[in-house]
């Protein structure tokens, strides 16, 4: 089941590529928009860039995952999965993971763009950044995948996603930011920011898993 | 059952006349910061009772997703509102103090930031609250709750070591290490007094979101009958 929709969701993210289209030209506007309004040097962009790169990825996740559950809409889809049998976390994990998938493809696409424009050279090892953007990640997607569900079901669902999600995910972006700017830096270590994002990550997915039947389910 | 509330009314408020009383006339003038430590006797049973407050929402929200009962969502809906209500007391009184004493509104401080971060989030969990309507509002609220109140521990660690890190300018200042008896003792009637307010602000608006329930299904009823009056 949770093959079935991920698969379902990867194939028709292929074919439209609407949500890694407009994520991408997003963040490529907020990219362009910070380095107009801060103008760094080399050294300056290397203790702001942790700040940049996540608020952009966070911006631009926000307009991917609006989008999860919105053509399950369409059709009564989200109807039926709730009258069949299938377990609802399959349903949750499939759309978690395909919209993390989502966003590192773009964090992948992004990243280079960021190294040209802000001229970044990492003092640290770069593995570490990798390891702190896919736990990052997971702790954005994760929330965010669930609280979308939430917002679908209100008014003005668009402008309500980020009002809840935001402020939920401030430990999650703090330690986002300061692991990267520590590693880009090389100044302090970057570990305890790293535990941190997997204490959070572990602690959020048991909750999504938790609610997320009740929330499928609200009449 | 309604008599012994209004008799709960008139006690809190003797309590909190009392408590007043004692807090501005009473306790002796602190030594180095002046009359303006008074407000201390304002601030911190304001957050304590707002801790009390969304304790009960997280308490609230948890037997609503069990049970299912409008009370638990009523109760949940009226905590979030007072303890709202006094974090913001909290976050309005703090700058007032802070400024005379440590010469700055506000610092990124792990106790400032986290109490600013619990406020946002139950924010949310109003605003979440206003924007869905008819029975899954409840249960997205109460989902809501529970990450909130999750959230607030992973948010105190997190600041905490932000901060330390980076050893700010105005530690210093700090309240109580040892209180004047005198003090203490206006101090934890002030608490009391608080914490009844906080009670009694809960039961009304508890009361208020029953009724109000109660008038939408009146509503809702007189429609489906055609009663169109």
């Amino acid at each position: 089941m949770t093959r079935a929709t991920l698969l379902k969701d990867l194939r028709m993210e292929w074919r439209s590529k609407d949500a890694i289209n407009s994520m991408l030209f997003f963040a490529l506007l907020v990219v362009v928009i910070f380095s107009f309004a801060f103008n760094p040097t080399a050294e300056e962009s290397r203790r702001i860039a942790g700040g940049l790169i996540w608020v952009a990825f966070l911006f631009a996740a926000v307009v991917a995952l609006n989008q999860t559950w919105a053509r399950e809409l369409r059709n009564q889809v989200l109807d039926a999965y709730r009258v069949s049998p299938a377990p609802p976390n399959a349903l949750f994990l499939a759309k978690a993971l395909g919209n993390f998938l989502f966003v590192v493809v773009l964090e992948a696409l992004m990243a280079p763009l960021f190294v040209v424009f802000y001229e970044l050279r990492s003092v640290g090892p770069v593995w570490q950044l990798i390891v702190v953007a896919l736990l990052g990640t997971w702790a954005l997607v994760v929330n965010g995948t669930f609280f979308a569900a939430l917002s679908i079901r209100t008014r003005s669902r668009e402008i309500m996603l980020p009002l809840i999600l935001f402020p939920v995910s401030i430990p999650a972006l703090l330690a986002m930011v300061d692991a990267t700017t520590s590693i880009l830096t090389g100044e302090a270590s970057p570990d305890f920011w790293l535990k941190m994002l997997a204490v959070y990550d572990v602690v959020f997915t048991a909750v999504c898993l938790l609610l997320f039947e009740s929330v499928l389910n609200a009449e | 059952m309604k008599n012994i509330f209004i008799a709960f009314i008139v006690l809190t408020l003797g309590l909190l006349a009392y408590s007043t009383y004692q807090g501005l006339f009473v306790a002796p003038t602190e030594q180095t910061m002046g009359e303006v430590q008074r407000i201390f006797y304002y601030h911190v049973p304001s957050a304590w009772t707002a801790g009390v407050c969304f304790f009960v929402n997280f308490l609230a929200s948890v037997v609503y997703l069990w049970k299912r009962n409008a009370a638990g969502d009523a109760l949940a809906a009226a905590s979030a509102e007072v303890g709202v209500t006094f974090c913001t007391i909290v976050l309005i009184t703090g700058p007032i103090w802070a400024r005379p004493v440590w010469g700055i509104w506000w610092t990124w401080d792990a106790r400032l930031t986290t109490t600013l971060v619990l406020w946002l989030i139950y924010v949310s969990y109003l605003v979440l609250r206003r924007f869905s309507a008819g029975g899954q509002a409840q249960v997205l609220a109460a989902a809501l709750a529970i990450f909130g109140f999750v959230d607030v521990p992973i948010v105190y660690m997190s600041i905490r070591w932000f901060r330390t890190q980076h050893p700010s300018p105005v530690m210093g200042g700090g309240e109580n290490s040892g209180l004047d008896p005198a003090m203490l003792h206006a101090f934890f009637w002030n608490l009391v007094a608080f914490t009844c307010v906080g009670i009694v602000l809960m039961v009304l608006r508890y009361r208020l979101q029953i009724l109000e329930e109660k008038v939408e299904a009146t509503h809702a009823a007189a429609a489906l009958q055609g009663d169109a009056r």
